[in-house]
């Protein structure tokens, strides 16, 4: 009798739809997968350990190239693991800014993910759509931060510079059109027949293995599970802006895309929360430990003078200890763990990806199904290998 | 002289219906460019002459000068044979394809027809050298050595073979209604009027055999043996050169025939839609209704995502076949019913 083997077909590091550099070992059956080892490291940068070499300052731009469609949440995350390491409170008007551009940013990445998820299903036309406002959420983006991609537009205690002239008009307008053009997209995927069949049932993760898996964000919430860290850990002030948590049902690919869906709206909603109660005031702690003296003092008061030399050159020195602070990054749960030795430098920064735990339940959820959903599934956890290799 | 008149005529229709077909799939590449970019807010090709129009003209030059790889795991004569099969079928189908009537070459009592061949098994042909093509796609992948590729054909096997079953029993309903497999008959019974016309005899063959054509042209909602997103490209993953031209040359003459056998079965060909109009060429006609299907066949690409393998499988059988089989019996009912 002859043997009988399993087609081994290597998909990645270079494949037009595993997002990055994502390596998966498929076992085939025909087209059935019979086992799935996802192989990561490809974009390994060595984050963490870089991070032990820079002042706290300077880690600030290495956490936008972690997640890189989300710099602005990453940057909130590892700011607040490094104010609740100092004990700093952040003004007000800092932290609705703060709130604005993290929204602003999770549209922005739930675009990303809703264009190449769709173009991996087959539709060509949507990611043209989602980048249009894509792009219209970057240049505001390139008006407050300066960036675009990587705004590292977050300081410790507050964010670098208050709102340009003008810009509440741009975000106003782009806040009132934007649920029109989600709209838009549902007109062309929500109903329609195809998109049901290859999304339906597929890549499900019931509750209790989403749960083990330690899975986090849209993928857990598509899977029934009522848990967002902005409702459950408040920080930054989300608990003065009103939202909902959207929750799917069975936890396939439709479920969390019809989440991610609604996070948009609801990201949208409270964006114009925010720029509708901006309260006024400064944008940066009151901390000569940390934060920059104003400009104006540097050059005319010696004391401010060292006071930036000091903080540009040495950073500041956070009492020892171990802190972890979360936020609700576009992909999940974004959490920076760091042990502070007393020192300018962190001794040790360990960050908790969403993307890592989440890819780790892909197997689970593709084992037994066709190479197609494979790809939607994939698809639908949104990962991005930028963070999953760190 | 008479033979020697008619192989002149022979030729000059050969090489002025090939050169229509070739210049016809160059710019379907720039219209399904140009239209896919507005749909999807950009200009598309714009930069290689007015409006882009010499983009087809710089592609293939590209593709004439790029390296012409044989991957060391491939069937190398199988390789290099598959293309070739995939673009004479897909140009020879065009050989019975009645894109106008007659005309007499004035001062002379020489009459032209236009069209290469008029068989009496016109439709059978078309069926048998499109099924030809498909091993092309088929060997392609299967030759290739690729993994990928590989699955490509697979796919495509089982796609356009069972795809064909229903779009050939869709067609048999205007066999029966015209009882000829001869396409210039077909089109001649269609004359009088748009109303006149297959497509309200036989409406649901119509359908699908849109539906099944486009399933064997491979195009989105049915792209399965290409796939880009799953298969990097599928069964042409190792083609490169100029025998990726040719497959994608094959696939875009496929759907000129596609559309163009459309025409002919259900929209009357060359006629007119209203008999006062015939002073217009039947030439212009046919390619006025061609156009319109190839714009369908590029609008339903930027509309649609792509359907799952078995899923493809499953509405072929499940649904197209059945459907196809009752029409026919239908028909047919209709028909011996009326005498």
């Amino acid at each position: 009798m002859a043997e009988t083997r399993w087609m081994t077909i290597n998909m990645g590091p270079q494949h037009p739809a595993t997002h990055g550099v994502l390596r998966l070992v498929l076992e085939l059956d025909g087209e059935i997968i019979v086992k799935a080892i996802p192989h990561i490291g490809h974009l390994h940068r060595g984050v963490e350990k870089l991070a032990e070499n820079r002042t706290y300052h300077q880690v600030i731009p290495l956490t936008d190239r972690l997640d890189y469609t989300n710099a602005m949440g990453n940057n909130l995350a590892y700011v607040l693991a490094v104010e609740k390491l100092l004990g700093i409170e952040v003004p007000k008007r800092a932290q609705y800014l703060r709130v604005m551009m993290a929204e602003l940013q999770r549209i922005a990445a739930h675009l990303i993910w809703l264009g190449t998820h769709v173009l991996d299903i087959g539709a060509t036309t949507p990611i043209f759509y989602t980048f249009r406002e894509r792009e219209e959420v970057l240049r505001i983006f390139e008006e407050v931060a300066g960036g675009r991609l990587t705004p590292t537009y977050l300081r410790i205690g507050g964010v670098a510079k208050d709102l340009p002239e003008g810009i509440d008009e741009k975000i106003r307008d782009f806040v009132k059109v934007f649920p029109q053009r989600i709209n838009e997209y549902e007109t062309l995927l929500t109903q329609n027949i195809i998109w049901l069949k290859r999304t339906k049932e597929v890549g499900v993760i019931s509750k209790e293995d989403a749960i083990n898996w330690g899975v986090t964000g849209p993928t857990l919430r598509g899977s029934g599970v009522k848990w967002d860290v902005r409702k459950a850990f408040p920080y930054s002030s989300y608990d003065e802006f009103e939202f909902d948590i959207p929750v799917g049902t069975v936890g396939d690919v439709y479920d969390r895309y019809i989440v991610r869906l609604r996070e948009m709206e609801w990201s949208n909603s409270i964006v114009r929360q925010a720029l509708d109660r901006l309260p006024k005031g400064p944008i940066l702690a009151d901390d000569p430990r940390v934060v920059l003296p104003n400009k104006e003092m540097v050059l005319t008061d010696i004391a401010s003078l060292i006071r930036q030399f000091k903080i540009v050159s040495e950073g500041f020195k956070p009492p020892k200890g171990e802190v972890y602070a979360s936020v609700e990054a576009a992909k999940g749960e974004l959490g920076f763990y760091i042990i502070s030795d007393g020192s300018n430098r962190p001794f040790r920064l360990r960050i908790r990806p969403p993307s890592f735990l989440n890819l780790g339940a892909l197997p689970r959820m593709i084992e037994g199904s066709l190479i197609a959903d494979v790809i939607s599934t994939i698809g639908s956890i949104d990962i991005v290998l930028g963070e999953i290799d760190r | 002289m008479q033979v020697l008149y008619l192989l002149i005529e022979m030729i000059v229709k050969c090489v002025v219906v090939f050169a229509c077909l070739m210049i016809c799939v160059a710019y379907l590449t720039w219209l399904e460019r140009k239209v896919l970019g507005h749909i999807q807010i950009r200009y598309g090709p714009n930069r290689c002459g007015p409006y882009g129009l010499l983009q087809p003209f710089s592609d293939a030059i590209k593709a004439f000068f790029k390296e012409d790889l044989i991957p060391g795991r491939a069937d190398k004569p199988v390789f290099v044979l598959a293309p070739m099969i995939s673009i004479i079928s897909a140009i020879s189908l065009f050989a019975v394809i009645p894109f106008g009537n007659q005309f007499t070459i004035p001062g002379t009592d020489w009459v032209v027809k236009l069209r290469i061949a008029d068989v009496d098994i016109g439709l059978l042909y078309v069926f048998a050298l499109a099924s030809i093509g498909e091993f092309g796609i088929i060997l392609g992948g299967w030759a290739s050595g690729n993994k990928y590729g590989l699955t490509g054909s697979l796919r495509a096997a089982a796609q356009m073979i069972s795809y064909e079953v229903a779009l050939g029993l869709s067609i048999l309903g205007i066999i029966i209604l015209s009882q000829t497999l001869r396409l210039t008959e077909i089109v001649h019974q269609q004359a009088g009027g748009f109303w006149n016309w297959n497509v309200w005899y036989q409406p649901m063959a119509f359908i699908l055999y849109l539906i099944c054509g486009l399933a064997e042209i491979n195009r989105t909602p049915f792209d399965m043996p290409e796939a880009e997103s799953e298969l990097a490209c599928g069964f042409n993953i190792e083609y490169s050169s100029m025998k990726f031209a040719l497959f994608f040359m094959a696939e875009y003459a496929h759907m000129v025939t596609m559309g163009a056998l459309a025409v002919t079965l259900f929209w009357g060909g060359w006629q007119p839609p209203f008999p006062f109009l015939s002073f217009i060429p039947g030439v212009v006609w046919f390619s006025a209704k061609l156009f319109v299907f190839l714009f369908f066949f590029i609008w339903q690409r930027g509309t649609f995502p792509r359907l799952r393998y078995d899923q493809i499988m499953k509405f072929g059988w499940k649904v197209m076949v059945p459907l196809a089989l009752a029409n026919l019996l239908i028909t047919g009912l209709v028909v011996s019913l009326k005498g």
